[in-house]
């Protein structure tokens, strides 16, 4: 009896304005670009799926069921550019079929680099996840799931969570199945679930893609794979980014028909239900443990930390944003501690990317960027201000109107 | 590759400018890189180059003359290993990068130098084909002249001219000889003059692109302009990027001594084209951020004067150093000495020049009002107006060591994809397109 399972990314990073080393204020953010790009997927992707999904959950009355995991910083945005889409979110959460995780407040790569941050910014994002959505996560996942078994250790021993999330990559598994809840290495509670890369791309990457040769794949077809799992598996993982619907795969693909369609599609077979990945932890014992020694991730063909460290002025650039950890934290300012941790937000390292560029693909897609040159110039002359008021030499701080902290707003229902 | 109807090797009649080691600038450097790699795929060419008549009178420059070998007039390459390739020298003070100004400059110039001299020349003066003494149109015609009377005694296929100095040259060999004309367009009015076209050289360039059966331009920048501004049907031009010889150090620079100063390089002819006064107001901006820095103009050229005038004036004069047009090993150091090479290009149909800093392991700044910036990613890019993000760019490169090693490492790698080789094959599949009965 598969239960299928669904856990939405939505994230949306805070560009950075264009920032030369002769620039010398603390606007660092590119506020119209953020706000037009918010917009603008909202529009495309938000408000459509939220809604959509809403009416599902209404019409199939508690059997279908998602999970989300919402990034502080794309929760800062929202409240500040579109705050009709929290009001969905909200809607979606009263239902009480839908779950949210846990993750970095920032979508950082905090785990690589200091503990202590990491712990406080899943400490912050949860505590603002209880106080907007009234529940408090009770599974993890890192971001872009970057995983290893020292990661597991770690949210096991942070002593509030139940399961962690990440991708379920071949060399991990060998000949195992993702479809199956385990117990990661060392730990003695904690679940692991682990992502159905090949049925979750299906959706997310294939779908609308015409050379394909199961184009174009309707819901009743991919009820039919999710069949195919039962007496081999208890839950097929399909964790996606949410900007598929409608915003990677735009609406004329169909996606939204696809997604009206599957729930009914699924539930038609008797042993098929829905379940949050909570639900799937509670459900099911792990068969076996999941031994990851090295680092993991769901990005590109290689599934590892490349993306955003695989260059010099990739490690050079994070390594030397950590550097300023204690000098930041020591000089008490909220707003300078607000514009680091923005800093840490790990699309400024993807952007940073060579591994591509020469080809030119998905990640040129995602990127402000004319080169990934471009962006590490920015950055770093940005962080180079960043320092300079830190150390609180001969720039006069300026006021600006602080954003407010999403944590403590309310939500109009 | 490369091969006629009747299966043999293509012969082409080349209508080019300079060979080593005379080389001034990137249309000499084109040249020989393309006819070397035609060369190697077989291609038979028969090379023609305007022999510099102030060979006889400047002595301290060593020169390529018809006394540099035996037989006036033609002789194989100095290159031993050029097979294929036949050289042929037509008497003519044509230049290139002359323009009709600095044509009669040099002439008068040359013809006091004569007269100082009171030597009688005029043995010498026999393959001249007359008068030479007008100006540069007439030159230019008379050179035609001179092209169509060697193109006679010559088998080939194919008419290749390069440049708009040998359009006339290669539309009359092109006109007797009833073979098809390729013109090869390296730069045109648009990019030396900027907006204040010379019209007969306008005229010149119109005509050699019309009665041409294929305009090959060195990128799609300048490919647009030919279509834009010359009014040449599209169908008719198609690109052929330029390649890099490749000689780059693999074991210096890794290991150079670090210096407390760094060092910025400008190399290329100082001209209204090539953009020095950004070059300069860019630097004025760096070294109000930073102290251990010197630029470096490697070049002449009519704003060379003027570039210096202008350093001063920034009150950069101390930050900038002149060195004066540099060749063979001069170039080589200057290259191992830099941090960063600058092209702040007004308009540049190709630039070979950053491919060869890359090949040195210099990391490159381009305009992007360049065709190189068509091909290279690897490189950073900046519009060569805005001295503010040049600035910018210059700063961080000097700044951020994992910057400098990583469009190094990158850029040296893409660079060696550019290669002559690939030019060649596709100049004669070209040819092989011309050569197929409609």
């Amino acid at each position: 009896m598969p239960s299928v399972c669904f856990y939405f990314q939505v994230h949306q990073p805070m560009r950075l304005r264009h920032y030369t080393v002769f620039d010398n204020d603390q606007r660092y953010f590119d506020d119209y670009k953020n706000a037009a790009i918010c917009r603008k997927v909202a529009n495309k992707c938000y408000l459509p799926a939220n809604r959509l999904l809403l009416k599902l959950i209404e019409k199939h009355r508690g059997r279908f069921r998602i999970s989300y995991s919402l990034t502080g910083i794309l929760l800062e945005q929202l409240q500040m550019y579109s705050p009709e889409v929290l009001s969905t979110f909200h809607a979606l959460a009263q239902t009480g079929c839908v779950e949210f995780l846990a993750e970095t407040y920032y979508h950082s790569l905090s785990f690589l680099y200091s503990r202590h941050e990491f712990v406080e910014q899943v400490k912050k994002h949860a505590d603002t996840i209880e106080d907007l959505f009234g529940q408090r996560p009770k599974v993890f996942r890192n971001t872009e799931l970057i995983y290893n078994n020292e990661l597991a250790l770690l949210v096991e021993a942070m002593g509030c969570f139940d399961a962690v999330i990440t991708e379920g990559a071949d060399h991990i598994l060998g000949y195992r199945s993702p479809n199956f809840v385990y117990r990661p290495k060392g730990c003695k509670h904690l679940k692991l679930l682990l992502k159905n890369y090949s049925l979750s791309d299906d959706i997310a990457f294939r779908f609308s893609n015409r050379h394909w040769v199961e184009w174009p794949l309707t819901a009743s077809k991919f009820s039919q794979w999710v069949n195919a799992v039962n007496g081999n598996g208890h839950v097929v993982n399909l964790f996606m980014d949410y900007e598929t619907l409608g915003e990677h795969q735009w609406e004329d693909t169909g996606i939204f028909e696809f997604m009206r369609h599957l729930p009914e599609e699924v539930l038609k077979h008797p042993d098929n239900n829905f379940k949050t990945p909570s639900e799937v932890a509670a459900s099911y014992e792990p068969i076996g443990e999941v031994d990851v020694r090295h680092m993991i991730s769901w990005a590109d063909t290689e599934r590892d930390l490349s993306a955003w460290l695989g260059n010099p002025m990739q490690s050079n650039a994070i390594h030397e944003l950590y550097r300023l950890e204690k000098q930041i934290k020591r000089a008490n300012d909220e707003q300078i501690l607000s514009d680091w941790r923005r800093l840490q937000v790990s699309d400024h390292f993807y952007y940073m990317c060579t591994k591509y560029f020469s080809d030119g693909d998905v990640h040129k897609y995602f990127n402000p960027y004319d080169s990934p040159y471009d962006s590490y110039i920015n950055y770093m002359n940005v962080l180079d201000h960043l320092q300079r008021r830190c150390a609180g030499s001969s720039i006069q701080a300026v006021p600006r109107p602080s954003h407010a902290d999403v944590s403590s707003m309310s939500v109009a229902n | 590759m490369g091969r006629n109807e009747e299966g043999e090797h293509i012969r082409v009649f080349m209508l080019g400018w300079e060979f080593p080691p005379f080389i001034s600038g990137g249309l000499g450097t084109a040249c020989y890189g393309l006819t070397r790699a035609m060369d190697q795929l077989g291609v038979k060419v028969t090379f023609v180059l305007p022999k510099t008549v102030e060979s006889e009178y400047v002595t301290h420059v060593k020169l390529l003359s018809p006394r540099s070998c035996k037989t006036p007039g033609s002789h194989r390459s100095t290159d031993c290993d050029l097979t294929n390739v036949i050289f042929k020298t037509i008497s003519s003070p044509l230049q290139a990068y002359a323009t009709p100004e600095s044509y009669n400059e040099r002439l008068e110039e040359s013809l006091r130098l004569r007269a100082e001299m009171g030597e009688n020349q005029t043995g010498d003066d026999l393959d001249r084909g007359g008068d030479y003494g007008g100006d540069m149109y007439r030159e230019i015609r008379r050179y035609a002249t001179m092209a169509v009377r060697l193109a006679r005694s010559e088998q080939f296929d194919v008419v290749h001219a390069h440049d708009w100095m040998t359009y006339p040259a290669g539309v009359a060999v092109a006109a007797v000889t009833g073979k098809p004309l390729v013109v090869h367009v390296h730069s045109t009015e648009f990019d030396r003059s900027g907006e204040h076209v010379n019209q007969v050289v306008y005229d010149i360039e119109r005509e050699g692109m019309e009665r041409a059966h294929k305009v090959i331009t060195v990128s799609h920048y300048t490919r647009s302009i030919v279509i834009s501004r010359y009014g040449i049907s599209p169908e008719k031009v198609e690109v052929v990027y330029n390649g890099v010889e490749r000689n780059g150090s693999w074991s210096v620079g890794e290991a150079s001594i670090k210096r407390e100063e760094k060092l910025v390089l400008f190399l290329g002819r100082i001209t209204m084209q090539k953009g020095p006064e950004y070059f300069l107001h860019a630097a004025k901006k760096v070294l109000e951020v930073m102290d251990n820095v010197k630029f470096v103009m490697a070049g002449s050229g009519d704003l060379m004067y003027r570039s210096v005038e202008l350093a001063a004036q920034l009150g950069i004069g101390h930050k900038v150093l002149f060195t004066g047009f540099l060749r063979g090993d001069d170039v080589r150091k200057i290259y191992q000495m830099a941090d960063l090479y600058v092209m702040p290009s007004v308009s540049e149909p190709f630039g070979i020049a950053p491919l060869e800093a890359l090949d040195n392991d210099v990391p490159v700044i381009i305009s992007k009002q360049s065709g190189v910036s068509e091909v290279l990613r690897h490189a950073l890019k900046v519009d060569f107006w805005d001295v503010n993000e040049m600035a910018n760019k210059i700063v961080a490169v000097l700044r951020y060591p994992p910057l400098q090693m990583t469009l190094r490492n990158h850029g040296n790698f893409e660079v060696r994809k550019l290669r002559w080789k690939d030019a060649a094959r596709q100049c004669a599949s070209i040819y092989e397109q011309l050569l197929v009965p409609a």
